[in-house]
């Protein structure tokens, strides 16, 4: 081995040797596959024969695509900021509050984890169908004559992603939070800020870098929930993973599939960019203490 | 500016406060600050000195007593509306804020208008010798100019009360000592109110007009750091300011002009005693190593010498005394004052009767 003959103290050789192991898995099951969906997405036809960048302007001429990869990013956007807001009082009580409701907050919130996400998703069907818990206490106690419609809305489909990422957003930012010097807030009180500009100009410029990961998380995981969305949006609503599938295994289409992916794949990242930038321009507030 | 005669006073009356567990955090304490003074709380970790602090700036809600400044009752007040300006003791300033946006936090918060703002707080940075550094980030600042940049800010909002919580703590050693000379003459020419929170003695005496020494969430004495120093009213106020030697004794006789106590290492002096006390009680005597000398009669008490440590100006002996207690006498290191060997007799005495206190035990 290379590395037993370098002189002692080099630690780089070692380090890199180490590497080695995850850079082959990464190399073969990350790089290699991508690699191929490039390539299969560079063909003009469905067997692949014919060369030619075809299926992104299909693609990106086609209103009806384009229109799916809107609503995707759209309803990544508002289950984001669902779970921003939902999620920040939870992530400023935990802060606040004894060790005893500070364990019952964590298992709330992780509890989501431990469950199947079939499971959870067919949790929520029950809850909001047409005969689900909402509709039949709202029915007896006369508030409503007919069911309302939450399953396969666009309102229900937010619910469940929302319900189902939050842990993503509230852990970053019970540490965000946590990491805020408590007297920074009292000195605020002391220089006669009330609560509410406390909060503004103090605990929430600071607690941005928990805001930017707990976003960019949910964000990346509500537009990628393949089972929720299908489930709980039904067949009206169409995302972008259910579009790649049916096009991938229904029509066999591969290099349009190919084409959807990877446009997926840099519409994300062009989102994801955007937040590490805002992230980079907040990081700066974290590290001070 | 404000200037000393229109500063704020300060009363304690009767601040009490216990923990929601139940613990007693300070306990019937009494303070009486006048405008413009400088007023240390003085005390060991733990002995309730914070828990003041933070109620007189309106984060704890004492359990009872009042609050005084000026002439309004302030318990009721929210910290936002009491103007009692904070320096803490990490300086929490603001990270993510300019030097300049910190100190003029306040203002803004008042309403005052941006250019303002920025005039004022040029002003209050000149005044701390940080105009340069107005578009700095805190994080860019020494911790000493970082803690002039927290007075600055609390000093912005012409505070009645300015409150500064172990202000040099984290400061190192030299540090400090410019810094202590920094905040008294800034203090002089804002003439503000404060209390200074240290659990060091040296930097309480120094900086305060007048000194709280706190123990268990008590007020063991109030009084200039003189009267602290040579006149302690308390056992635990001899020991914990400045250094004393602790011996048995018991009252042989006692009258106006002092206290007659028969040592039990052997000898007699003559003591002060705070809290009365008559013939044939058991007392604790407190001498201070710089009050005890050699002497060559049979004054005092004898023993033999244990160490000799020459601390460059003082040289410092310690004494074994015939019932065991260990005594230590510091003198001044004039021309060459001889090391005394290790197992030399001698007898040691108070420079001057009056110079010992004795303490009920």
């Amino acid at each position: 081995m290379k590395s037993a003959t370098t002189a002692p103290g080099d630690v780089t050789s070692f380090s890199l040797g180490l590497a080695l192991p995850l850079g082959l898995a990464f190399a073969i099951f990350f790089v290699l596959p991508l690699a191929q969906l490039v390539y299969l997405s560079l063909h003009n036809d469905t067997a692949a024969t014919v060369w030619g960048l075809g299926q992104y302007v299909k693609f990106l001429t086609d209103p009806f695509s384009l229109a799916v990869l809107g609503s995707t990013l759209l309803l990544g956007a508002e289950v984001t900021l669902t779970c921003l807001v939902l999620g920040y009082p939870i992530a400023w009580l935990y802060q606040r509050s004894g060790s005893r409701v500070q364990t019952l907050i964590i298992m709330i919130v992780l509890l989501p984890l431990l469950t199947s996400v079939v499971v959870r998703t067919f949790a929520w069907i029950v809850i909001l169908g047409r005969q689900g818990i909402i509709n039949s206490v709202l029915q007896s106690l006369g508030l409503i004559g007919t069911p309302l419609r939450m399953i396969y809305t666009q309102g229900g489909l937010i619910a469940a992603l929302a319900q189902v990422q939050m842990p993503l957003m509230v852990l970053p930012l019970i540490t965000a939070i946590g990491r805020i010097d408590p007297n920074l807030s009292d000195a605020s009180a002391s220089l006669g800020a009330g609560s509410w500009r406390t909060f503004v100009k103090v605990m929430l410029p600071l607690s941005m870098p928990g805001i930017i990961a707990g976003c960019t998380l949910t964000y990346a995981a509500a537009i990628t929930a393949f089972i929720t969305q299908s489930l709980v949006g039904g067949g009206q609503m169409l995302f972008m993973p259910m579009y790649l599938y049916q096009q991938a295994s229904t029509l066999q289409n591969w290099p349009f599939a190919a084409a959807i992916s990877i446009i997926f794949l840099f519409a994300v990242l062009a989102i994801v960019a955007l937040f590490s930038t805002l992230g980079r321009r907040a990081r700066g507030y974290g590290d001070a203490r | 500016m404000a200037s000393v005669s229109d500063a704020k006073s300060l009363v304690l009356d009767r601040i009490t406060h216990r923990f929601a567990s139940g613990t007693m955090a300070v306990s019937d304490i009494n303070l009486d600050v006048k405008g413009g003074e400088i007023i240390a709380l003085l005390g060991p970790s733990g002995c309730g000195k914070t828990t003041l602090l933070r109620i007189i700036a309106g984060f704890i809600g004492q359990s009872e007593g009042r609050v005084i400044i000026g002439n309004d009752v302030v318990d009721a007040l929210p910290p936002n509306r009491r103007a009692v300006g904070i320096v803490f003791q990490n300086y929490a300033l603001f990270p993510h804020l300019s030097i300049s946006e910190n100190v003029g936090y306040g203002l803004a918060a008042r309403g005052v208008d941006k250019a303002t703002r920025a005039k004022e707080a040029q002003r209050l940075l000149d005044m701390v010798q940080l105009g340069q550094f107005g578009e700095r980030l805190p994080r860019q600042l020494s911790g000493g100019q970082q803690q002039r940049v927290a007075l600055a800010r609390a000093l912005a909002i012409k505070p009645s009360i300015l409150l500064l919580d172990e202000p040099f703590a984290a400061l190192d050693k030299n540090l400090r000592l410019d810094m202590q000379i920094e905040v008294k003459r800034l203090q002089r020419m804002a003439g503000t109110t404060t209390l200074i929170v240290t659990h060091d003695q040296e930097e309480a005496l120094s900086m305060a007009d007048r000194v709280a020494v706190l123990s268990h969430g008590h007020l063991e004495q109030f009084g200039t750091p003189s009267e602290i120093y040579d006149e302690p009213q308390t056992l635990f106020v001899n020991t914990f300011v400045g250094t004393a030697n602790r011996m048995k004794g018991t009252v042989l006789a006692s009258d106006a002009s002092g206290v007659k106590v028969a040592l039990e290492a052997g000898g007699e002096i003559i003591a002060r005693a705070p809290t009365p006390v008559s013939a044939s009680d058991k007392v604790t005597v407190c001498l201070r190593p710089e009050h005890l000398t050699f002497v060559g009669d049979d004054t005092g008490f004898a023993g033999e010498i244990g160490m000799a440590l020459p601390l460059g100006a003082t040289v410092v002996h310690e004494i074994r005394a015939k019932d065991g207690s260990s005594i230590k006498i510091s003198q001044a290191r004039t021309g060459g004052t001889p090391l005394r060997e290790a197992g030399a007799a001698v007898r040691v005495a108070p420079l001057a009767p009056g110079l010992a206190t004795v303490f009920p035990q």
